[in-house]
């Protein structure tokens, strides 16, 4: 895997979840399951962040945090949605205030079940997204480069 | 006059695990006022009793906060059973207290090391989840699931722990004992923590009061209240002593939570002494008719759950109560004149916790 040589960082937040998956995210973080090992550090900033875990469905007043957060993360950035809640709504899909899992308002680009969703599937949920981000990157540089060339260009 | 201006603190903070915003009233380092604002994990699930059997509720009502699930769960079976004047066997009642002093470590153990993470200390926030994990394995393997038990329903609980699994449990104890004995000397005698939590956020014992402050927010003020003292479950039948202490400084809240955890331990070597052979649950015919408050003791202080039938399988009311809710003004209390850099410690020593509070 030599896309851990890069060493992905990680900004978590809490949609309307019971919290069950955000401590399991920190669990992920500790010793026993300890990602760091891996180079994956939790940070509190969004402009320092690779993968943007979320765990819980979004709200009124959430969603605009939520797509805050992701706006402010540089390019290439993936999402992960931790936990049921986060997919579609889980158990309170049908309360009053619950618009859905967060791909309502930001894309997803891997899902994690669970509810809560176990420390184990957490790690392979984000190892999966390191791939996506791997690729991510990739097809930027490419972009990049075709961009730099002129069109047309002989040489 | 000294111009003040206003931070924002959270919801999205590196500190906070869950959000919760605070506008910050600031004279230079000084905080001068807190004004609180909630609801980002507001879900409204209370309603959803008018959709969901009552016997299918206990799913959603323990998935109030992923901290404290089982209590909550248990809350609310114990609520139902009173409306419905069923008696619940012994052996259910010892071990749903089991359970519930298990959840009290874990969540006590979770915000050691968030609160020591709040100072800096991340050796000691690792040092405490550790331990904490040997916690979640005893959760596994008596109900199967690390945070989401879902081992109790209305009229006992669902899952029997094998007594010679129980004498295995009380051995385990014994060694998870040494190490919380290590890592609370650090707590409670190392400088640095000292310095940052001495005469930090201090709540005098009237305001604690007045404030209506509970759990240990209100024990380290030195207001002497524990709902486990009301004997619900099987808390009558056990030795609970109420560990508070004076100054209402984050060391007194620090300390009571660290006494508590060998308390917590002792009512679970107690609960195994004692627990009777027997059932663990019976039958549940009828609907429940009428209302019933109940209140127990959750990690973070007293929790209410108001439930109200009317002879249908659907519920009419469920209203929760929350501790961190009734611990915030006493919050913003503490926050009126500490200086910006001991905020993260002083909102991390109520131990908020906010999916509870916002429901």
């Amino acid at each position: 895997m030599t896309y851990l040589a890069k060493s992905p960082w990680i900004v978590h937040y809490d949609g309307s979840s019971c919290n069950g998956c955000d401590i399991e995210v920190l669990a992920a973080l500790t010793p026993i399951y300890d990602v760091e090992r891996f180079g994956i550090v939790n940070t509190g900033n969004p402009k320092h962040a690779d993968i943007f875990l979320v765990t819980g469905s979004v709200n009124e007043k959430n969603r605009e945090i939520v797509k805050n957060t992701y706006d402010q993360m540089p390019e290439p950035k993936v999402v992960v949605a931790i936990g049921i809640c986060a997919a579609t709504g889980g158990i309170f899909r049908e309360c009053y205030n619950v618009m859905g899992g967060i791909d309502k308002v930001i894309p997803v680009d891997v899902y994690v079940p669970g509810c809560a969703a176990r420390p184990e599937s957490i790690i392979d949920g984000v190892v999966q997204a390191l791939g996506i981000l791997e690729a991510k990157r990739k097809a930027m540089n490419e972009n990049a480069g075709a961009a730099a060339k002129p069109a047309g260009d002989a040489r | 006059m000294t111009k003040q201006i206003i931070v924002p603190f959270g919801p999205q903070h590196p500190v906070l695990p869950e959000p919760i915003h605070l506008d910050l009233v600031l004279e230079d380092e000084r905080v001068v006022d807190a004004i609180p604002s909630i609801g980002y994990i507001h879900r409204g699930f209370e309603k959803l009793v008018e959709k969901r059997e009552f016997t299918e509720y206990v799913y959603i009502a323990e998935r109030t906060c992923g901290i404290c699930s089982f209590i909550h769960g248990a809350t609310y079976c114990q609520g139902i059973e009173q409306i419905m004047n069923i008696e619940v066997p012994e052996r259910a009642d010892y071990l749903r207290t089991i359970w519930s002093e298990y959840s009290r470590l874990h969540s006590h153990l979770l915000w050691l090391g968030c609160f020591a993470d709040s100072f800096g200390f991340e050796n000691l926030f690792m040092a405490a989840w550790r331990i904490r994990e040997r916690i979640l394995d005893v959760f596994e393997q008596t109900t199967g699931g690390r945070v989401i038990q879902g081992s109790c329903k209305i009229g006992g609980v669902r899952r029997d722990i094998a007594n010679d699994k129980l004498t295995g449990m009380s051995r385990d104890l014994d060694s998870i004992q040494k190490e919380i004995e290590e890592l609370t000397t650090v707590f409670l005698n190392d400088d640095t923590v000292r310095h940052r939590t001495r005469n930090i956020g201090v709540l005098s014992r009237d305001d604690a009061y007045h404030l209506g402050a509970v759990g240990p927010t209100a024990r380290g003020s030195g207001v002497a209240i524990d709902l486990r003292k009301t004997g619900y479950g099987a808390y009558d039948r056990l030795n609970v002593p109420v560990i508070t202490d004076s100054c209402g400084d984050c060391y007194s809240r620090c300390y009571v939570r660290c006494k508590e955890l060998f308390t917590s331990i002792d009512l679970i070597q107690q609960a195994i002494t004692e627990i009777p052979d027997g059932p663990i649950d019976v039958k549940v015919t009828g609907s429940p008719n009428g209302e019933y408050f109940m209140r127990a003791e959750q990690p973070r202080g007293e929790l209410v759950h108001y439930l109200k039938g009317n002879g249908t399988k659907f519920l009419v009311r469920s209203r929760i109560r929350t501790p961190t809710l009734t611990n915030i003004p006493p919050l913003v209390k503490m926050l009126q004149g500490c200086e910006l850099a001991d905020v993260p410690v002083i909102v991390l020593s109520i131990d908020p916790c906010i999916s509870c509070t916002e429901r």
